[in-house]
């Protein structure tokens, strides 16, 4: 049984969805492999967020399918898509923690609310994910407002780990971070992408960590992914956007920075 | 939840010189369930110890934790690992975990709770008295304020203002008139089944005109202003706080309190007066109704009773407070506005606060009032 290649991570079909009226995506496809990192770019509005939300279900599609690790989800009951979801991992913008709860607790609270696990083992855990995204073991009682943002969103992406998920969505992680910041957090989830095997799905305008860390990297432009390639075949494209995005001078900085 | 074959399981096989523990399944947080406490409950192992992992299917990082320790904690025990079994992967995963490992930071110890309520009472008390020195302040800086914009009318926001005295007045207008409609009402009933035991069913005009007047019409419509407009110019200027806005004003010279105070407290203490009186009238009119149809009283036999037996001063009175209730409202909704810090919790317990904190000054005031008078023979 181990022969048979996994599913693809994400695998995506027709899809559309639309706003008041005004279409965000027609006919979009898309196809994540199992233990890729996957960087998603695009102009303001392209709708990457959106795309995301629809993938975790937070938002209804119009037409087309989904399926996660082969599953197809638009077809999912809740159950179904619960069960689902508890193999995804999301790191939102700013770490989205909750803001009463100390930063082990909001490690734990996937932990307390899925897995019967004896309290103490529960806490070492809670360590063991804390030293997995790089955090000192001092932060654990610390409230997320006396936290810097890069902290933040460590503990964002532990509490994402929490339940070990296969797939995580990561939403600008290293925005709002400083570059020694970034830098290091794209070695934490390349790490990550290589001890445990995760597929990362990350949104992204870092041109560095494009670089750096993304094996393809997928364009979304004119309401569908215009293209999904790494990152060397993306330079030789010719769509005036990715021309424009790669080719300007922060794109050629970053290109000059990574070779 | 994983159906019960895929659980994680645990089983321990006794051997000649020691024990061999076998384990299969799904060991992944959400399936480790009554495996995690087998694990737990297992005792020192006399002789040695064979651990086959063999047959688990999919291992997690929590899972991979918890052979992790439980080997960990048996070795401690004395129990001599003989080998342990594992796939290659698995075997990976166990001991990336291992190289993972952390002492967990200590729980702060709870002090003793007299200790902690006492504690508690004086950080609280410190707080209050640091706030109403600000406070304090403030209200001197608001007055400086004003007494500048009536000096110079020309610095003054006439659009906000404007606009102030239609969001607090023009729109409070039909809650406040219907509210006050409903309680003169009320009163009327309550007091026309008390009054008509004695035969004295017109005094209930009395009775209306003068509650109404002098307390119930102020009082009600400070207290729906406080709720309305104090909550509301809180969250503004709190929201404001929130994205910045207020240090924008600053840096480009526009002083937050002359642009956003002022016209506020200028708004409402216009406005308030103008909606006590409208709240007379309609408490008013409602005892009236409800006299006529509960005791019979004619309207026109109500007006008559009225002019003779309720006096202007309560009229006056009522109205004499409504500036200064306005007053205390629109500072400590600004006041809790400015004072938001940069998250959004702040601004929903700042909003509470200054609905609370309004609502008790003017109250507070009320009664300074009640004695004032009093001691006027008013």
């Amino acid at each position: 049984m181990s022969a048979r290649p996994p599913p693809p991570a994400i695998s995506v079909r027709g899809l559309r969805t639309a706003f008041d009226r005004q279409l965000i995506h027609d006919r979009l496809d898309l196809e994540v492999r199992a233990g890729e990192i996957l960087g998603v770019v695009g102009g303001s509005g392209t709708g990457k967020s959106v795309l995301m939300r629809t993938l975790l279900g937070l938002n209804r599609p119009y037409a087309g399918s989904i399926r996660l690790f082969g599953i197809d989800v638009t077809a999912a009951d809740d159950a179904m898509r619960r069960a689902v979801n508890r193999r995804l991992g999301v790191l939102f913008q700013d770490g989205a923690l909750f803001g009463s709860l100390t930063v082990a607790e909001n490690i734990a609270v996937p932990l307390r609310e899925h897995a019967r696990l004896p309290p103490a083992a529960v806490e070492e855990i809670v360590a063991l994910k804390l030293a997995m995204v790089g955090l000192p073991q001092d932060a654990a009682r610390k409230l997320p407002a006396e936290l810097s943002g890069g902290m933040r969103k460590r503990v964002g992406l532990a509490r994402a780990l929490a339940l070990d998920p296969e797939l995580v969505f990561l939403d600008e992680p290293t925005a709002g971070l400083d570059p020694i910041g970034a830098a290091a957090f794209d070695q934490l989830i390349l790490e990550l992408n290589r001890r445990l095997g995760l597929t990362f799905y990350m949104i992204t305008h870092d041109l560095d960590s494009l670089h750096a860390i993304c094996h393809r990297v997928a364009v979304l432009a004119e309401k569908r992914v215009l293209t999904i390639a790494p990152i060397a075949e993306l330079r030789r494209h010719d769509h005036p956007w990715i021309v424009e995005y790669f080719g300007g001078p922060r794109g050629r900085a970053a290109l000059g920075g990574a070779a | 939840m994983p159906g019960m074959n895929e659980m994680a399981w645990i089983d321990t096989v006794p051997l000649a010189d020691g024990l061999r523990l076998a384990a299969g399944g799904l060991w992944t947080a959400t399936a480790l369930g009554e495996a995690a406490a087998a694990l737990e409950r297992l005792g020192p192992v006399r002789g040695r110890l064979e651990i086959d992992l063999d047959r688990i299917e999919r291992l997690d990082t929590a899972g991979a934790w918890l052979i992790h320790r439980a080997t960990r904690r048996l070795a401690a025990e004395g129990t001599r690992l003989d080998w342990r079994r594992a796939r290659p992967d698995h075997q990976a995963l166990i001991e990336l975990v291992q190289g993972l490992e952390r002492p967990v930071a200590p729980r702060p110890k709870p002090r003793a709770w007299l200790i902690a309520v006492l504690n508690r009472a004086g950080w609280a008390t410190a707080k209050i008295l640091r706030e109403s020195r600000i406070q304090l302040g403030f209200l001197g800086r608001v007055v400086l304020a004003l007494a500048r914009a009536s000096i110079q009318p020309h610095r003054l926001r006439w659009t906000a203002l404007a606009f102030h005295l239609e969001q607090t007045g023009l729109n409070a207008m039909p809650i406040v008139a219907l509210i006050s409609f409903l309680i003169g009402v009320v009163l009327a009933y309550q007091g026309a089944s008390q009054l008509q035991q004695f035969g004295a069913s017109i005094f209930v005009v009395d009775l209306v005109g003068v509650s109404v007047l002098r307390e119930i019409g102020i009082l009600l419509t400070a207290i729906v202003v406080a709720g309305r407009s104090g909550s509301a110019f809180t969250a503004a200027i709190g929201s404001m706080k929130l994205r910045e806005e207020i240090d924008a004003m600053r840096t480009l010279g526009l002083d937050p309190l002359q642009v956003l105070v002022v016209p506020r407290v200028i708004a409402l203490v216009l406005a308030l007066p103008a909606l006590t009186f409208l709240a007379d009238c309609m408490g008013l009119l409602g005892g009236m109704l409800m006299s006529w149809i509960e005791l019979g009283i004619r309207p026109f036999q109500a007006m008559e009773r009225f002019q003779a037996a309720v006096d202007i001063r309560h009229f006056w009175i009522g109205m004499i407070k409504a500036p200064v209730f306005a007053f205390l409202i629109a500072l400590v909704g600004c006041f809790n506005g400015l004072r938001v810090k940069s998250n959004a919790e702040s601004l929903g317990k700042r909003t509470t606060r200054a609905v609370v904190e309004a609502i008790f000054l003017v109250i507070v005031a009320d009664a300074a009032f009640s004695i004032i008078l009093q001691a006027l023979s008013l």
